[in-house]
């Protein structure tokens, strides 16, 4: 609450430190007046990892098993985007059919527990018990208790997700399966079998998740204006225009509805995106270079992937997405709530997806190495991670060696929207308002809508004199470092 | 949820997620359906999957991940004064993990390539607001900040590990894992 930073004059500064029920490490700062009007709102990303830098030197191959630890809720993403940047490095632009099919078994395996766990395990409390409601209670056990039928199914939601992570890649969380231009293992028949007699429980839970968020979504109106933003989209189409999550080109959309540009090949990414830097948050803020940093910034992920698609593939998600189309007119959705929505409609599609992948006859193959082409000094690889759209960038030399990377992670993409749902709903819920817990979740609800992987971001040092020391629960001093205001860092002579 | 078929109160357990990647918070749920017995035992005090924000005294905490921040230092301070119990979960909380990797690398030079030699940026500078916690020269395991009482192999632990640390705390005996359940990688 009352946080410790000074503020200026007159205003008082308000943190929620650390936002809760999101993966990584962010808080929300709010600058409030005498009459409690807010004065300013912000996200910060806190976290710093330098992977861009520690990732030099080492062997292109190892790339993907490294970056996948990254975040523990994508871990699979991180690796499919890597390992597709790893393939064009090798010459491969053709992985063999089963290599293909297992990728994307893995990638609809990886997001529909992602999706199941963002909402049952983090959100579903906000919708199910109330954004204001006691925040002892507001989590998964509270859930669990009142709600025991909802919570299992989420639960087992996410366990079937995981459970075809592990049958392909040997473990749940950053286990391995691909290699340079494929996979390491075939999928065998027992683990399909156990698979598929499962899949009729999870079609029907999927249903039932679309049907929640469909039913609360449309039940409450203050959902419809809830940190809502008129934005423009990114997000990647297959090549007839449907939902697509592992390859194709990407597609940029205007608030209004229209093309920005031609659906584009996702290499030619930095021709159309930059990112800038500011000095309160580790994570950069990208932009459609076209459009500059003011008007250029755009949502990604399962709102933005609804938004551009122009139908999906699978019967039971098309008739959702059919009912989201309805609900919008026909326009875009831009209710920033309705990522929730938008999530599970793609958690459904990706149920469906399993069912006809575990029938197809490919999917057992022995056949997962492509024939190796010319090496390349860089690969590109761009997916659709459960966040939105992951690019992985990479310039090896000639003994294999990484020299340069480039990650547009996901969350980054929403950095400028997360932040302007914030103030948002800073305004509407906040202004004028004696300041309580359940008006502060409001603003952890509006970020919670994006799913933020703040692990994958980044972070840096202030201007200000500050010194930290380690010490030992015996008084003990192990390390000082201090920086003065010129930000230079000096650190005591390591003693240990 | 009731306990009257025991008089015992439930365990409070803490978990928190320093320099990691909370693929070891991850690793926790995989216990499934076995959560919800686990959750007749324990209740949640501090963690990513509440919204409590601070510590209150706890019998266990877990803590995942390894120091990189001035902030990192102060939640683990919390951890250790507030937790009976605390274990160091996975690779990143007893060896620094992967995040550690940047301590081959001088700090000034990472944020550089992030922030001034970074593709296409606009405004290039080091981000520098006081709401950013400091960053220590390198990631520190835990286990140099504070005494810990358990530690927990694996990137991340199975979830039968975390069964099979926690189910013998529940009853006030000294955890025991088998063999084939550790595991470094
Ligand atoms: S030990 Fe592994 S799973 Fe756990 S936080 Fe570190 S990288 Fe993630």
């Amino acid at each position: 609450m009352e946080s410790d930073q000074p503020a200026p004059a007159n205003t008082r500064r308000i943190a929620i430190d650390p936002v809760t029920r999101v993966e990584g490490h962010g808080k929300i700062t709010l600058l409030i007046d005498d009459d409690n009007h807010i004065v300013e709102a912000r996200f910060h990303i806190v976290e710093f990892r330098g992977f861009e830098k520690f990732i030099q030197g080492r062997p292109f191959w190892e790339v993907p098993f490294f970056v996948q630890r990254l975040c523990g809720i994508c871990p699979v993403s991180h690796q499919l985007a890597a390992a597709k940047a790893v393939d064009q490095i090798v010459g491969v632009n053709q992985l063999t059919p089963t290599a293909t099919k297992l990728r994307r078994l893995l990638h609809f395996g990886q997001m529909l527990q992602s999706h199941a766990l963002h909402f049952f395990h983090l959100s579903s409390p906000d919708f199910l018990f109330g954004f204001g409601s006691d925040p002892t209670k507001r989590n998964i056990a509270g859930v669990l208790e009142q709600y025991p039928e909802i919570a299992l199914k989420g639960v087992k939601l996410r366990k079937y997700g995981q459970r075809i992570i592990e049958a392909i890649t040997g473990k749940r969380i950053h286990g391995t399966g691909t290699v340079p231009g494929g996979m390491n293992k075939p999928f065998t028949l027992p683990e399909r079998d156990a698979l598929l007699a499962d899949i009729d429980d999870i079609l029907q839970w999927s249903q039932d998740a679309v049907a929640l968020n469909e039913q609360i979504h449309t039940a409450h109106a203050d959902h419809r204006d809830f940190g809502t933003l008129h934005s423009h989209y990114l997000s990647m189409i297959g090549s007839n225009g449907e939902l697509e999550f592992y390859h194709g080109n990407l597609r940029a959309q205007s608030v209004s509805g229209d093309n920005l540009f031609a659906p584009f090949d996702y290499c030619d990414y930095q021709q159309i995106i930059s990112e800038e830097v500011r000095s309160w948050s580790y994570l950069k803020f990208p932009y459609f270079s076209a459009l500059g940093t003011e008007h250029g910034w755009y949502r990604v992920g399962p709102l933005a992937r609804i938004n551009n698609c122009a139908f999906i593939s699978t019967p039971l998600a098309e008739a959702a997405r059919q009912r989201f189309k309805a609900y919008g007119h026909g326009n875009l959705v831009h209710d920033t709530l309705a990522y929730h929505w938008a999530r599970m409609i793609e958690l459904l599609h990706c149920a469906e997806s399993i069912q006809s992948l575990l029938h197809d006859r490919d999917i057992t193959g022995t056949d997962l190495l492509a024939k190796k082409g010319e090496y390349q000094p860089q690969g590109i690889g761009v997916i659709e991670a459960p966040r939105g759209t992951l690019f992985h960038h990479y310039h090896v030399n000639d003994e294999g060696l990484v020299t340069r990377a480039n990650l547009i992670v996901s969350t980054t993409s929403n950095n400028q929207a997360m932040n302007e749902s914030v103030r948002t709903v800073a305004n509407q819920y906040l202004d004028g308002q004696e300041i309580t817990e359940a008006l502060l979740n409001h603003l952890e609800v509006a970020v919670r809508a994006y799913d933020p992987c703040l692990s994958c971001a980044t972070h840096a040092l202030g201007k200000m004199p500050l010194q930290v020391t380690l010490q030992r629960i015996d008084g003990h001093v192990v390390h000082q470092l201090t920086k003065n205001t010129e930000g230079t860092i000096q650190s005591s002579p390591d003693d240990h | 949820m009731t306990t009257e078929h025991t008089t015992k109160r439930k365990l409070k357990l803490a978990t928190t997620s320093l320099a990691g990647c909370f693929g070891c918070h991850m690793s926790f749920l995989d216990m499934d359906e076995r959560l919800a017995g686990l959750l007749k035992h324990i209740e949640f005090d501090r963690s990513p999957f509440t919204d409590i924000k601070h510590c209150g005294p706890c019998d266990i905490g877990l803590i995942e991940g390894g120091v990189c921040n001035a902030e990192n230092v102060y939640v683990l301070r919390e951890f250790r004064a507030q937790c009976r119990i605390l274990v160091a979960v996975g690779a990143c909380a007893i060896n620094g993990g992967v995040p550690a990797m940047r301590n081959y690398f001088d700090l000034q030079d990472c944020l550089e390539e992030v922030y001034l030699r970074g593709t296409n940026v606009t405004h290039p500078h080091i981000p520098d607001d006081p709401e950013l916690p400091l960053l220590l020269d390198k990631v520190y395991p835990v286990g140099e900040i504070v005494p810990i009482d358990y530690f927990l192999s694996g990137c991340p632990p199975s979830a039968e590990a975390f069964l099979q640390l926690l189910q013998p705390l529940l009853v006030g005996e000294k955890p025991q894992i088998a063999k084939s359940r550790l595991h470094y990688d």
